[in-house]
């Protein structure tokens, strides 16, 4: 373990949002985190374990649990020149902070003519998968695509969850950065130098020619594991991760259907209204000649997210629905 | 009447067109000769006429489809066939017999009918039948790809999701090579003419005369003539040319026809094709209609007009597949002589090269004078060569006469 060089050791992506976090607070004094249970509990997930120890109580910064309250505090100091960094524990919570986010945070700029930016990034857990029942298991990342103002990334890989944070503290308006609950114990390697991280751009995970999966966060793992299954029937699968929600990369996965003629949209957000029937209708609007078969989706069961693990497997988006459905697709029949 | 309006060929290699725009609608009183619809061909946008009189009943072919030559595009009234329907849907109060006697009516009755206003009401029922009741399934892209490779999608097995027509379906039916259903592929003229060619070369046994006559007398003739008339009205070379060969060709029937199924067929009319080079690499042959009973003041009008609308492309059907000579003139060009190559199924071409002075022999003497190679090339087929020398030396002949032309 210790042979290998630095780059090349395994870590979770917890470890890698920790490294993120710690390098940022390292290098500009402006930053500080500021959520519930992050310091003395370390982060309901863990991200933050250790950070109070290293940075002090004014920089990782315990909140009541007042979403609302300690995101306005985050915008508050933010327009003051503060570079704050709010953990709200799950989007479910971040309903409570919603006046804050969508009336202040993504607004003030607007209305202030550019002159009140509010250099905010928020993260909070998003998806379901833990049985941790209705309440807790939303992905309401889709939601939060729909307004104008901010930016909205979601970090599926160790080197995306090490080098996102990082890249959102260029930008002056609002980033929310979504953490699919499933990944936090991921491990992997990183392999690029975080600063070389963009979140701008969405990104190829597999190359193929005969269809694009397009997904995000933690679905994005299950787009690679039944890219592989297609493989093995002969049907080589495009799978890209979109990375960014807002703005969409259209070019990237545009592109992507072009080449391949057909997409697969896998979404773990409840099918009506989301994310993937936006993707669906910029396909149709740009790709639409290009189309060898009609765009399909797999979403999640439109329903609360149950809590008894069969039910809560059966609501999801699960590989084998992806295979069959991306070779019913591709392959001809008769 | 048969109160039909099908694709028409407008050619003889022609084996589908695209509907490209509908002239007319559902309750337009048509007449023979009128235009009712562009098509498009690898010989560009075609006004298509119609051949029978009538009111449009339905179109039956919604713009913008591709479909074979002899596909039914649009139903008249007005015709025997539809006097049960003129009456169904006429206003009773103005039918001339009431309807209580009128099942069956007898079938003078519409055909006396031209008036569509008093008799004739549109039907209530869309212009084109509900697109679910033969819409098939294609995928954008398979159809962008049928035509781009001149692929008939009516003829397409679809083995995508359900059954519809993919890429893979197309392309496979594009590599089952000259199989019905696969149409030619548009815009390429350029491959038009090298099937058209290609089958004169093998089918068509060619011999060719030339002779080189006299234009002094013509050329004095037009001198006169364009003296007298305003410029827009003046004749050029070609069109007493044309006409010449026009006056050959009614003179000796041999050379003005088609041969089909083993046989001439001569033509009862000289439709003179008239080769003219499009921009792009294109060339087309459309017809001067009726060019030997025309005066050269008409001919000259026709030629323009012709002429004209060719370089904007619009060419009307009966011009395109009617051509029953064609004459190819290089006589504004820096050339000798041309030794053309037939359009199938036609069995002539007359071939005009630099209309310039010459050295000539009068009576002993050499002197210059103004002269055109006519050059023949025919089927050996239907004519021999003593017979091309007659039709060359009434081309002379007439061009010695211009007066009578």
């Amino acid at each position: 373990m210790s042979a290998l060089p630095q780059t090349a050791r395994a870590i979770t992506y917890r470890e890698a949002l920790r490294q993120g976090l710690r390098s940022v607070l390292l290098n500009d004094p402006d930053v500080f985190l500021i959520g519930e249970d992050i310091g003395k509990y370390g982060g309901c997930f863990a991200v933050t374990k250790g950070l109070l120890e290293e940075f002090g109580e004014a920089r990782i910064r315990d909140a009541p649990l007042s979403e609302s309250a300690f995101v306005g505090a985050g915008i508050g100091a933010a327009l003051a020149g503060m570079r704050p960094v709010v953990e709200i524990m799950t989007v479910n919570f971040s309903l409570l902070a919603l006046d804050q986010i969508l009336n202040t945070a993504a607004t003030l700029s607007h209305m202030s003519g550019g002159q009140c930016p509010v250099p905010l990034i928020i993260r909070m857990a998003t998806g379901a998968g833990r049985q941790v029942a209705a309440q807790h298991s939303h992905s309401l990342e889709g939601w939060y695509s729909h307004i104008p103002g901010l930016r909205i990334v979601t970090p599926a890989t160790i080197d995306d969850a090490a080098g996102m944070l990082r890249a959102a503290l260029e930008f002056r308006d609002p980033v929310i950065i979504f953490e699919h609950m499933n990944l936090y114990n991921v491990q992997g390697e990183l392999s690029v130098d975080a600063a070389s991280i963009n979140i701008e751009r969405a990104a190829i995970r597999r190359a193929g020619q005969d269809i694009s999966l397009i997904t995000y966060g933690a679905s994005l793992y299950k787009c690679l594991t039944a890219a592989e299954q297609l493989s093995a029937q002969g049907i080589e699968a495009e799978v890209i991760d979109l990375r960014v929600l807002r703005p969409l990369d259209e070019k990237t996965f545009i592109q992507s259907v072009r080449r391949t003629r057909r997409a697969l949209i896998v979404d773990e957000g409840w099918r009506s209204v989301g994310l993937a029937a936006e993707v669906g209708m910029r396909i149709m609007e740009q790709a639409f000649y290009d189309l060898d078969a009609p765009v399909e989706r797999v979403c999640g069961v439109e329903v609360p997210v149950p809590y008894a693990k069969h039910m809560e497997e059966a609501a999801l988006p699960r590989v084998e629905q992806i295979v069959t459905l991306a070779a019913s697709m591709v392959k001809h029949v008769g | 009447m048969s109160g039909e309006f099908r694709m028409p060929s407008l050619g003889p290699d022609m084996e589908a067109g695209t509907l490209v725009q509908w002239r007319v609608k559902p309750g337009d009183a048509v007449k023979r000769g009128d235009i009712v619809a562009l098509v498009e061909t690898e010989k560009g946008i075609i006004d298509v006429e119609i051949f029978s009189d009538g009111v449009v009943d339905q179109l039956l072919v919604p713009e913008g489809t591709h479909v074979a030559v002899g596909t039914l595009l649009a139903q008249l009234n007005g015709g025997a066939t539809r006097t049960r329907q003129v009456i169904e849907v006429g206003k009773p109060s103005e039918a001339p017999q009431p309807l209580a006697r009128s099942a069956p009516v007898p079938a003078t009755h519409a055909a006396t009918s031209t008036t569509p206003t008093t008799t004739i009401v549109p039907p209530t029922i869309s212009s084109v039948p509900s697109p679910e009741a033969h819409r098939r399934k294609v995928s954008p892209a398979a159809r962008a790809r049928a035509r781009e490779l001149g692929v008939d999608l009516e003829r397409v097995t679809g083995t995508g999701m359900g059954a519809a027509i993919t890429i893979e379906d197309v392309v496979r039916a594009a590599q089952t090579v000259d199989k019905p259903g696969i149409a030619e592929p548009a815009h390429d003229m350029r491959q038009i003419i090298a099937r058209a060619m290609s089958r004169s070369k093998r089918e068509i046994p060619h011999y060719y005369l030339s002779l080189t006559c006299s234009f002094a007398k013509a050329r004095a003739f037009l001198d006169r003539y364009n003296a007298r008339v305003d410029i827009e009205s003046r004749l050029l070379p070609s069109c007493v040319l044309l006409k010449a060969v026009a006056q050959a060709a009614k003179a000796m029937p041999e050379f003005n026809g088609f041969y089909k199924d083993d046989a001439f067929q001569a033509a009862s009319d000289v439709h003179l094709g008239v080769a003219i080079a499009m921009r792009g690499g294109r060339l087309v042959a459309p017809a001067l209609l009726n060019a030997d009973q025309k005066s050269l003041a008409a001919l000259m009008i026709d030629l323009r007009d012709l002429a004209t609308r060719v370089r904007a492309g619009h060419m009307r059907s009966s011009e395109l597949s009617m051509p029953t000579l064609t004459v190819t003139s290089f006589a504004e060009e820096d050339v000798d002589s041309v030794i053309p190559v037939i359009y199938p199924p036609q069995v002539a071409i007359v071939g005009v090269g630099a209309i310039r002075e010459r050295p000539w022999v009068v009576e002993g003497q050499v002197r210059a004078e103004l002269t055109v190679p006519i050059s023949l090339a025919a089927d050996h087929r239907v004519t021999d060569g003593r017979a091309g020398t007659r039709f060359l030396a009434t081309i002379r002949n007439a061009l010695q006469a211009p007066e009578q032309l």
